[in-house]
């Protein structure tokens, strides 16, 4: 175990430095001069412009600018953001757990819906159940999310008004940000109108992020079932007398669930790539928002670091996922 | 004469097996209107997608109390006709799936067929970069290169079939990799082929069917990640009547007006869930191992 681990972790090695080489040729791919773009239509002498460029590392060899930028990285250092001159880890930092709580919230609810339908729907196979489920999957799956969230704001906001359109909290309320997690810090202050007002903002947000990964668990989990209940240990267990429920919760679902929990894992990178979407209409005060308005602004140090964190936390979630599959399935270890 | 009889015998089995699963012709018939729809724009279109009828501001569609049968679908806040605009955006989305679907396959087919064929540091080297592309979530990496190269649906494109590249990679590297080991392949290379001729010729053409499916996915993958780039803002520009561009441009209007926002996601989600349908169904009648 401890092997496939450090193994394992070794192969983070290269992707970790092809991430960053991407980024740092993102950014070198922007057209016109770095120094010249921020300085604007008011010009600069010719010789303030090569003290700055030699200030900022731009008169050195690509290579070498490459290297001190790795370092830069390695270290935790990602620049200043152009706007608010705040170093773009600590605007990270601050902004992280709005996206942790709105992804946590809809994986939650795509993994406690999706599975025990799939479930549902695979014990009925060829049912009118199944059929419909299937159905209602597959456009779940195909949904452009941007326009379902507007849809969920058309009715429930606006036609029925039970839900509120944007943000995070009703500015009614102040909740001092002890741990960023908006419904922990409202539940630590004791403020019971807050509390609702958190949760009922995150209720469409959780919906629409969760609408795709809720379709593909469903399905995953009913073709993962299907399998699982045609194997000769779950007829056994069905010989023996056990009872249905027993037969088909601990028997089949908990090995179904083996790779339905891989998807789930790997479901994190399309879940931040939704959460921008999600972010953007509902004015969610996260990651996602803040790369969008970073591009507006053309605020490069935010989109490069941003987008350069985000592709660390999914290394990182794809080894967790690896290790966990690992654990769950020890063939694969070899 | 033999030979033709073989094709007409496998494709009708194939359709059999096709045409088992409803859903499959489902999204098939969705595919048809869609292309007819499409290509006959000009026909149907009533209005030209982008004239302005300045005294008809967000007329409502017919069925509602203010509407008229000159506007079946209404008109936006500008006074285009919103059917008009719908069908010629049927156009573009197909236009913009079709391309990215063609560089995607055709860049990432020959790269995987390259790392399986020269293998060594240049396999290693394509495989990096297939991982490294896959590390970033796909919509934020064609966020980014769209934000970089600046906005417009030439670039979104290009973004969009970048960050599908790395499928096609794999997909056509691990089917080569088993074609390699067969017989057939082997003959042909001491009959003296060259490898290119190898490549190509001899073991593409038995890689085809994931290929093929994974294409007709990736129409919807490119059809959405276009159509959201378009909705943030980054892909084509107003006032081109594509239909992710179209809700952005409807966004400010919510309260009022319904239809500018209902329909352009609605004529999303029909398309992608068409092409998903048939997909599916695709892969289950070209792949008998898959099916149960």
């Amino acid at each position: 175990m401890l092997r496939y681990l450090l193994r394992r972790i070794m192969l983070i090695i290269p992707t970790f430095v092809g991430v960053t080489l991407l980024s740092f040729t993102l950014i070198h791919l922007v057209p016109g001069d770095p120094i010249e773009a921020r300085v604007g239509e008011r010009g600069i002498a010719p010789e303030r412009l090569a003290q700055l460029r030699a200030e900022m590392g731009y008169d050195q060899p690509m290579w070498k600018q490459f290297l001190d930028y790795e370092r830069q990285v390695v270290s935790g250092d990602l620049g200043l953001s152009t706007v608010t001159h705040q170093p773009v880890w600590h605007e990270f930092l601050s902004l992280f757990p709005a996206t942790i709580e709105l992804s946590v919230c809809a994986v939650s609810f795509a993994v406690l819906i999706g599975i025990p339908l799939g479930m549902i729907a695979a014990l009925r196979r060829g049912t009118a159940f199944d059929f419909g489920l299937m159905g209602a999957s597959v456009t779940g799956a195909s949904m452009p999310i941007f326009w379902w969230g507007l849809m969920m704001i058309l009715v429930f906001s606006v036609s029925l008004g039970w839900t509120p359109v944007s943000g995070r909290v009703s500015d009614m309320y102040f909740v001092e940000p002890w741990s960023g997690f908006m419904l922990l810090d409202c539940w630590w202050s004791d403020d019971e109108g807050a509390c609702r007002s958190a949760a009922s903002h995150l209720i469409l947000p959780t919906i629409v992020l969760g609408t795709i990964p809720l379709a593909n668990f469903a399905r995953m989990t009913r073709s993962s079932m299907l399998e699982v209940l045609g194997e000769d240990y779950v007829r056994t267990a069905r010989a023996k007398g056990l009872s249905d429920v027993r037969v088909n919760v601990v028997h089949a679902l908990r090995n179904a669930l083996i790779p339905v929990a891989t998807v789930i894992g790997l479901s994190i990178g399309g879940l931040l790539g939704g959460a921008i979407l999600t972010e953007t209409i509902f004015a969610w005060p996260g990651v996602g928002h803040w790369i969008i308005e970073s591009i507006q602004a053309r605020d490069y140090p935010v989109l490069q670091g941003g987008t350069l964190l985000i592709a660390i936390i999914v290394i990182g979630v794809n080894l967790g996922v690896d290790v966990m599959y690992s654990v769950l399935n020890p063939r694969i270890r070899r | 004469m033999s030979g033709t009889l073989t094709t007409g015998a496998r494709l009708g089995a194939f359709w059999r097996s096709f045409a088992e699963n409803r859903g499959a012709v489902f999204g098939l018939l969705l595919m048809v209107v869609l292309i007819v729809v499409a290509a006959l724009a000009d026909v149907l279109a009533l209005h030209s997608p982008i004239e302005q009828y300045r005294d008809h501001f967000l007329t409502p569609p017919v069925w509602e109390a203010d509407g008229m049968w000159r506007f079946p679908l209404g008109t936006d806040d500008v006074g285009r006709d919103m059917l008009s605009r719908l069908i010629n955006g049927a156009r573009l989305s197909l236009m913009i799936g079709f391309s990215v679907v063609a560089a995607a396959l055709l860049t990432g087919t020959t790269l995987g067929l390259t790392a399986a064929f020269v293998g060594g540091a240049v396999d290693t080297l394509i495989m990096r970069m297939v991982d490294v592309i896959l590390v970033f979530p796909s919509l934020l990496l064609a966020i980014v290169v769209v934000a970089i190269l600046g906005p417009g649906m030439f670039n979104a494109m290009l973004a969009v079939a970048v960050v599908t590249l790395p499928g096609y990679i794999r997909l056509s590297r691990a089917s080569a990799l088993v074609e390699l080991n067969r017989d057939y392949v082997t003959a042909t290379r001491a009959a003296g082929a060259s490898t290119l001729r190898l490549m190509f010729d001899t073991v593409l053409p038995n890689c085809m069917a994931p290929l093929i499916v994974h294409a007709t996915l990736g129409f919807s993958t490119a059809i959405l990640d276009a159509a959201a780039l378009g909705f943030l803002g980054l892909g084509a520009q107003p006032p081109t009547p594509e239909w992710g561009t179209m809700l952005a441009g409807a966004l400010q209007y919510y309260q009022r007006a319904w239809w500018v926002l209902a329909f352009p996601g609605f004529a999303i989600l029909v398309t992608v869930l068409g092409f998903n349908l048939f997909g599916d169904g695709l892969r289950d009648a070209l792949d008998p191992k898959l099916k149960r």
